[in-house]
């Protein structure tokens, strides 16, 4: 399988997107002045990290990927020592970034990582549970100080209690150092998000793989199906929206809950009741930590959660609120998924031949449902919980830059690095502290306003989904159960780049994420905002969906998403309401438009357009 | 099912014959009746127990191939011809089969034996609604379909047979298949003594199929066990079994009975009944119906259902032919014409995929050493 040489496609230049270099840290580039480390950019092989990136990053946003890039790796490479594979190696191209496992090379190396590995997972495996509530308590702990975490503006006089309490530091200092303390924690939560997460998926794909070594044609879905746990985080929200629409009706304010979709005119007409009085109050219980889930995956800035917009969760109380004043039902069907996972388990370990086989089935199984509810539930906390209240953090450090005149809009802040937000605020402190004018007002809005022009060219390129010189055997565990790094789909990724014209394309395929068949028409979403003009019994075509789209699910017909595995939350979700997904799928929303009439096959993951 | 057979039970002939019957209904049949009815009437039998839908019919049991052969003095001529054969002298025992399969095929049935068979053969026409119906006329072995044993093929089928006159013909043709060379030769190379040899006769209502074709509980190129494949073509099922056409291929999860792939094949040819000679015969597919999926999905997942009961049922992976009667109302129209134990994978002996389990950790360990190929 042949793909671009990266640097050819890095050379190959956006017009007026020249420099577009220095958003973005400088490890990231793919060199040519460096004949050592250029040789071994060409020799490896590059994914375009499109389950994560959906969208070119911002260079603010890139925090997140340098986190994972460090935690991912240390885990594997330092900590655990997962003896073939060292950690994970990142690029970006227009803002894009694409990544590559890197082997361990020297079997003679290998063999003596395998004692280390045996004795350092080994220990995690074995105190799964007993760590994972520490971890539970870390992580808990992280968040509590980043909610308590003041962003102090900087007054033209510092208040008296510096003097008295004799505090001998300023806000500009406090200022500086509660920055670098958010940007600390958040990299500290990443630290975490990954302490369980690499042997989780080890335990997760391992399994699989067994299984599918047992049953060659097991569908990935199935496997997923017998340790998905039914009680994880990611379906509270969701739960919350259906315990208040239940409240609405039982106190009789669902007709004031439901008059307007937009939340100020309905909290406005709910406080002048007192019955509204009392289900606000149940809203606020629900608000925290519940509310804090993102609209979107909560790895971008632009996502924002049910608490900064609270139309949204609004919209779902309302879909539940008519669903149940229509007499329908809508309980998550836990009984019956449960009794069905138990089924689907028992039946496939009935068909296995061998004793020996049937007690290693038996280990593995065991194995990843141990693991599985933290590979579920770390998403709350970090991805959604945190983030969500990291953002907003941030915003406030971004008031301040504007205050101060280093950028015009509060969202401008997410086209700065955050070393530069830092140098920032250092001209802003020391300009304050001295009565001058920062220097940064005259560079910063020029720059962004540049910025702003490069991330639009960067939207519209498109990315091959590969580059470089493809492997003979991929050891890294997410590589292969996260991105679904395969033969197949390396040779659907080939072939994509070969098609030129999206409008003749009549068939996408994808994962097989939830089976059945269902024919209809497409409605492309690209936000959760959008959601709210799916008609009953539509398909739902998504660049991927997150427990914030949940009430959608309680509408469509069927889902596809751009990405996302069989244990992505549309794949999830769908199987739960037993409606057919694909996922995975790379291109649906470039090629699928609103209005179009499709076939959906959940069962061999195929998608096809009537044209 | 089991009403069907409860109210056709008083129908069995023989019931009033000492010693074992000449006649057996498949709901008569057992598993255990083999020596008696055969290995395929008796997994008809079973399939019906199954909770299984089969077209209707009965068998002459071995016991009335016996009385067949005695009443006629046929069993002395044939033991008489083959004591000592050479069975390694291909000439001769193909002149020798020729002999006792014209005088088995010539020897009409004794009177008694007849009366029965047309008996019953009128009783299958009233029950089918069809006066003369058209029926299979075919052989059932005793040593046949048994796991390791299969010599499939060996003995013969007839199709479409309408009229007594035409069926006994058949019943005696089915009764020589047992005698010809090939056959012979394997009993005297596998020691089955040739005074143990017997055949029973199956006579079964020809399903009018749409469409039919072959179904494995078992994956038939990788063995795996949680799947069951179904290959269908428009018409009868010989255009799927003899390989004559590439027929619409389904896998379907055993499962959960979802379809988890299908292909969908240009198919060229079908089998059809010539309704003026009622033989079956190679009718070219009219073009628009060629790249039609020849199962519909529900009759696919009512299919895999049956082949799963039937796995059930003989608690092994089978290989099960089927058809879909364009006479009868969807919802009853899924028959299965034929079951029998699958012999490639069982046969096999698999080794298990870990020799010794080891704690999930151990996996892990080797299965990251070894990676995943790509490319």
């Amino acid at each position: 399988m042949k793909f671009p040489v990266p640097h050819d496609v890095k050379a190959n230049m956006i017009p007026g997107t020249e420099g577009w270099e220095r958003m973005y840290p400088y490890q990231y580039q793919f060199v040519t002045d460096d004949p050592q480390r250029n040789q071994y950019e060409k020799d490896t092989f590059w994914f375009y990290d499109g389950l994560h990136y959906p969208e070119p990053l911002y260079p603010f946003d890139t925090i997140w990927d340098e986190a994972w890039y460090l935690a991912l790796s240390q885990f594997n490479n330092r900590i655990f020592m997962v003896p073939p594979v060292r950690g994970v190696d990142h690029r970006i191209i227009n803002g894009y970034v694409y990544i590559s496992p890197v082997p361990v090379k020297d079997p003679e190396e290998i063999g003596k990582r395998v004692p280390n590995f045996m004795e350092r997972a080994g220990f995690y495996y074995k105190n799964w549970d007993a760590l994972e509530a520490k971890w539970k308590v870390k992580m808990e702990a992280t968040i509590r100080e980043l909610e308590a975490l003041q962003i102090p503006r900087l007054a033209d006089m510092e208040d008296m209690s510096v003097v008295t309490d004799a505090l001998g530091e300023s806000h500009g200092y406090h200022l500086l150092k509660n920055y670098d303390d958010l940007i600390n924690l958040g990299i500290k939560c990443w630290q975490y998000h990954f302490e369980f997460l690499n042997l989780g998926y080890a335990a997760y794909v391992f399994f699989l793989d067994f299984a599918q070594k047992l049953f060659p044609s097991i569908p990935a879905q199935r496997v997923t199906q017998m340790i998905s746990g039914i009680d994880v985080l990611m379906y509270q929200p969701d739960e919350e929206l259906k315990k208040l629409a239940r409240r609405a009706i039982e106190l009789g304010v669902d007709e004031v809950v439901t008059f307007s979709p937009e939340w100020t005119d309905v909290e406005a007409a709910l406080k002048k009741l007192p019955k509204g009085v009392e289900w606000l109050t149940s809203l606020n219980l629900a608000r925290e930590p519940w509310f804090n889930i993102s609209t979107g995956t909560g790895w971008f800035h632009h996502d924002r959660s049910w608490n900064d917009q609270m139309n949204v969760p609004l919209s779902g109380i309302a879909t539940y609120i008519g669903k149940l004043k229509q007499g329908a039902s809508i309980d998550r069907p836990t009984e019956k998924v449960r009794a069905e996972r138990d089924r689907i388990t028992a039946e496939y370990r009935d068909l296995i031949e061998k004793d020996e086989d049937r007690k290693q089935f038996d280990e593995l199984l065991g194995c990843a449902k141990t693991v599985f509810p933290y590979v579920e539930n770390h998403l709350f906390y970090v991805e959604h919980w945190f983030h969500s209240v990291f953002w907003n953090k941030m915003r406030e450090v971004a008031a301040i830059l504007k205050e101060h005149g280093i950028i015009e809009e509060v969202e401008d802040v997410w086209l700065l690095r955050r070393d530069e937000i830092k140098s920032a605020l250092w001209d802003i402190v020391t300009a304050w502290a001295t009565g001058v004018t920062p220097r940064g007002t005259q560079i910063w809005p020029k720059e962004i306003v540049w910025r702003k022009g490069v991330m639009q060219k960067f939207k519209e390129w498109n990315a091959p989904p590969a580059i470089g010189t493809a492997p003979e055997v991929i050891q890294e565990p997410f590589t292969i159960v996260l991105w679904g790094v395969t033969n197949k789909s390396l040779a659907d990724w080939a072939s994509v780049q070969e098609v030129g014209d999206p409008d003749s394309i009549t068939e996408l395929k994808g994962f097989a994420g939830s089976p059945g068949i269902v024919e209809g028409k497409a409605r492309v979403c690209r936000t959760v905002s959008e959601v709210g003009q799916l008609q009953e019994g539509e398909i739902l075509v998504a660049p991927t969906t997150s427990p914030s789209w949940a009430p959608a699910f309680a509408k469509i017909g069927a889902c596809i998403t751009d990405v996302g595995g069989v244990m992505s939350h549309a794949a999830i979700v769908c199987r739960e309401y037993g409606m057919p997904a694909v996922v995975g799928t790379g291109h649906a929303t470039k090629i699928i438009r609103t209005g179009m009439h499709i076939r959906v096959d959940g069962s061999t993951g195929a998608v096809t357009i009537a044209r | 099912m089991g009403s069907l057979a409860e109210a056709i039970g008083g129908l069995a002939a023989g019931a009033s014959r000492a010693g074992p019957p000449i006649i057996c209904w498949f709901e008569e049949c057992l598993k255990d009746s083999v020596p008696l009815v055969g290995g395929k009437c008796a997994s008809l039998g079973e399939l019906i127990h199954a909770g299984v839908r089969v077209s209707p019919g009965f068998a002459l049991t071995t016991e009335g191939f016996r009385s067949f052969m005695a009443q006629a003095g046929l069993d002395r001529e044939v033991a008489a011809m083959l004591a000592g054969f050479d069975v390694t002298d291909l000439d001769a025992l193909e002149a020798a089969s020729a002999r006792i399969r014209a005088a088995i095929e010539a020897q009409p049935f004794p009177i008694e034996l007849e009366d029965l068979v047309a008996e019953s053969y009128r009783k299958l026409a009233v029950r089918c609604c069809t006066p003369a119906v058209p029926v299979a006329v075919r052989s059932s072995a005793t040593a046949e379909d048994l796991p390791g044993a299969s010599f499939a093929g060996q003995q013969d089928t007839f199709l479409w047979i309408r009229g007594i006159d035409e069926v006994l013909a058949h019943v005696r043709r089915c009764i020589s298949s047992l005698y010809t060379g090939r056959a012979i030769a394997y009993r005297a190379n596998k020691g089955f003594a040739e005074s143990e040899v017997a055949i029973s006769v199956g006579v079964q209502k020809m399903a009018n199929s749409f469409t039919a074709g072959v179904m494995f509980t078992i994956h038939p190129a990788n063995g795996d066990r949680s799947v069951i494949v179904i290959d269908s073509n428009f018409g009868f099922g010989e255009s799927v079994v003899s390989g004559e056409v590439t027929p619409d291929h389904f896998v379907v999860n055993k499962i959960t009975l979802d379809i988890i792939d299908r292909t969908i094949s240009c198919k060229e040819v079908c089998y059809t009944v010539d309704t003026k000679t009622q033989t079956s015969h190679a009718v070219e597919v009219p073009f628009e119906r060629q790249k039609v999926q020849s199962l519909i999905d529900d009759e696919i997942t009512e299919l895999a259902w049956m082949g799963k009961q039937i796995e059930k049922h003989y608690g092994r992976p089978m290989d099960i032919e089927w058809a879909v009667d364009k006479d009868l109302p969807a919802g009853g129209n899924i028959f299965i014409l034929q079951a029998r134990p699958e012999t490639v994978w069982s046969g096999r002996s698999q080794p298990a995929l870990t020799a010794s389990a080891g704690s999930a950790m151990d996996y892990i360990l080797s299965s990251l050493l070894q990676g995943k190929k790509v490319g």
